[in-house]
């Protein structure tokens, strides 16, 4: 069957404001509002076209991560996706863990094509899709704003520092998206309970044969350094002269 | 013992790009690094003399293949894993070129990759913003073994270029390049103006701009200023601007002299691109817009009065 693979993260959500604990052990997450990770709702909006366009017959999302990420999995579901997949793991999840259980749903799943977000909004690593595409010795096409298969390949156009460039990658590969490749679409009522009858399979890393290993110790959270709090000027004139007695203009 | 640190130059075939003299900095803030960049090129000699010219650079290695044409991560990352060998840190610059690149080194190596260093405090230690730059963090090495990292680039000045020349010496890596990935073509729009994210001054556009049209006010002060443009999410997503123009957490993160925001609003993922600029300029019509928050001069009324004038006033 010719079948998509969605990674998906759970993270606070876009719009949260980020407060560092007092104690420097991490940011504030309680009581916080969790989402589909914005990168990762798009790569599941492109899955889903694709399956839309008659390229693919069955999107599958997945994640790695506690307990509490079913929530993020049901909203993929009821979004279009049509099973998911969770393995559970606590603690802190490095990106080469996330990728070797990938990898190892991958090779269960034999998926045409893994879409991934090219970064979650939590730890900015923008790691996951390219050590991914690493482990399972195939291509990987980052920062996606256009995609078309043809068959055996497909066309990606990427947004680099450059501008725009286009890959042609043979096919299975990783793509992950960036944020103009589509806009997702909003979850209906109705899609909310279908969802809740949708396939929900859970494993653990140790039933992948995956050990989650720490490589980085997190020795300290710390708030940014403020910037001072500068002076309003009343119109052009005002502000010309103040740039040109710095030296700025 | 000192660290041996291998730089992944960035490079257009001829050209050196300026983040590669700022990844020669962060790696030479760690005292007694022995620093090398490699060059990955079809041919090197060019973009090599420039890497060897750079203060701070003890010795530049060079892979030359006709595959290397265009950099392609699949196909350069087997060849750094290569060179990898003998160095403690490898690292890249947090471009497009370097986060696509390095993350790919650090799965083939199967090491930890530490992105966004704005700072090295020891050889296995260094800090990172996360969360859009709303905290920093503190991370350390927990075992032996190789770190990966992609260098924060405004964070960094670039190395100057000296009159010495570190010594070139060519290297052949035998492993087999895969072919599933191919290069179709770039499109980039040539312009005579400042690179956006090397530039010392910026002029960037939000969406209350209006049309692309609206943007061209910005164009004519940006040229009048010698500076190079830019623009918020929300002024490339609705088709303004191009997406290479995009300052913030997933667009460019830049640190030039003057940064002038021009009916931005301020979202957090904007500001996080510009945490770094020396002097931030806002100018919008809403006085309570958070761009105000981070400003050093704020200026609030018409843009499409402002800007001319301020075009006229320094003419």
């Amino acid at each position: 069957m010719k079948r998509i693979l969605v990674g998906i993260k759970r993270v606070v959500d876009y719009n949260v404001r980020i407060r560092v604990r007092p104690d420097g052990s991490g940011v504030v997450t309680d009581g916080v509002k969790m989402s589909i990770n914005p990168f990762d709702e798009i790569a599941l909006e492109e899955a889903l076209r694709i399956k839309e366009r008659g390229g693919a017959e069955e999107v599958v999302v997945a994640t790695v991560g506690p307990a509490d990420c079913q929530q993020q999995l049901r909203t993929a579901l009821a979004m279009g996706a049509d099973r998911a997949l969770h393995v559970q793991a606590d603690g802190v999840l490095e990106p080469l863990t996330v990728a070797r259980a990938l990898l190892q749903l991958i090779e269960r799943e034999q998926p045409l094509l893994v879409i991934l977000g090219k970064q979650a909004i939590d730890d900015d690593n923008g790691q996951t899709g390219q050590v991914l595409a690493a482990l399972w010795n195939r291509p990987q096409a980052t920062y996606a704003s256009k995609l078309e298969l043809t068959g055996e390949t497909a066309r990606v156009t990427r947004e680099v520092d450059a501008g725009l460039e286009t890959l042609e990658i043979d096919l299975p590969a990783v793509i992950t998206t960036d944020l103009r490749l589509n806009e997702p679409r909003y979850v209906k009522l109705p899609d909310i309970m279908k969802a809740k009858k949708k396939p929900l399979d859970t494993f653990t890393l140790a039933a992948l044969g995956v050990e989650p290993r720490q490589q980085l110790k997190l020795v300290r959270f710390e708030p940014p350094p403020q910037r001072q709090k500068g002076i309003r000027v009343k119109d052009a004139a005002e502000l010309v002269d103040a740039l040109k007695k710095k030296g700025l203009l | 013992m000192s660290a041996k640190i291998l730089i992944v130059a960035e490079h257009d075939g001829k050209k050196l790009n300026p983040s590669t003299a700022k990844c020669v900095t962060c790696a030479r803030t760690l005292a007694g690094a022995q620093v090398t960049v490699a060059v990955l090129a079809a041919e090197a000699a060019p973009v090599a003399s420039q890497a060897a010219q750079l203060s701070g650079v003890d010795r530049v290695v060079t892979v030359e293949n006709p595959a290397n044409l265009h950099a392609l991560a699949a196909v350069l990352a087997p060849q750094v894993v290569a060179l990898a060998a003998p160095f403690d840190i490898v690292l890249g610059p947090s471009t497009t070129f370097g986060k696509d690149l390095m993350a790919r080194v650090a799965g083939l190596l199967e090491a930890p990759q530490v992105s966004d260093i704005m700072a090295i405090e020891s050889a296995g230690r260094f800090r990172r913003p996360i969360y859009a730059g709303n905290a920093i963090l503190t991370v350390e090495k927990a075992g032996e073994g190789k770190v990966v990292g992609t260098v924060r680039i405004a964070s960094f000045e670039a190395a100057a270029s000296g009159n010495s020349a570190a010594p070139i010496e060519k290297s052949t890596v035998s492993v087999t390049l895969p072919t599933h990935t191919r290069f179709i073509s770039v499109s980039a729009a040539k312009s005579d103006r400042p690179d956006l994210q090397t530039a010392a001054r910026v002029v960037s556009g939000g969406r209350a701009l209006g049309s692309a049209d609206g943007f061209k006010i910005l164009y004519s002060l940006a040229d009048r200023m010698g500076a190079a443009v830019g623009a918020s999410r929300a002024a490339v997503d609705a088709g303004y601007a191009p997406n290479e123009m995009q300052v913030g957490q997933t667009g460019k993160i830049i640190s030039p002299e003057l940064y002038v925001a021009v009916g931005i609003s301020g979202a957090i993922q904007h500001l996080t691109g510009i945490k770094d600029a020396r002097t931030i300029v806002a100018i919008n019509k809403d006085g309570e817009a958070p761009i105000f928050e981070v400003a050093d001069f704020g200026l609030v009324g018409d843009l499409f009065q402002i800007i001319p004038e301020i075009e006229r006033l320094i003419s």
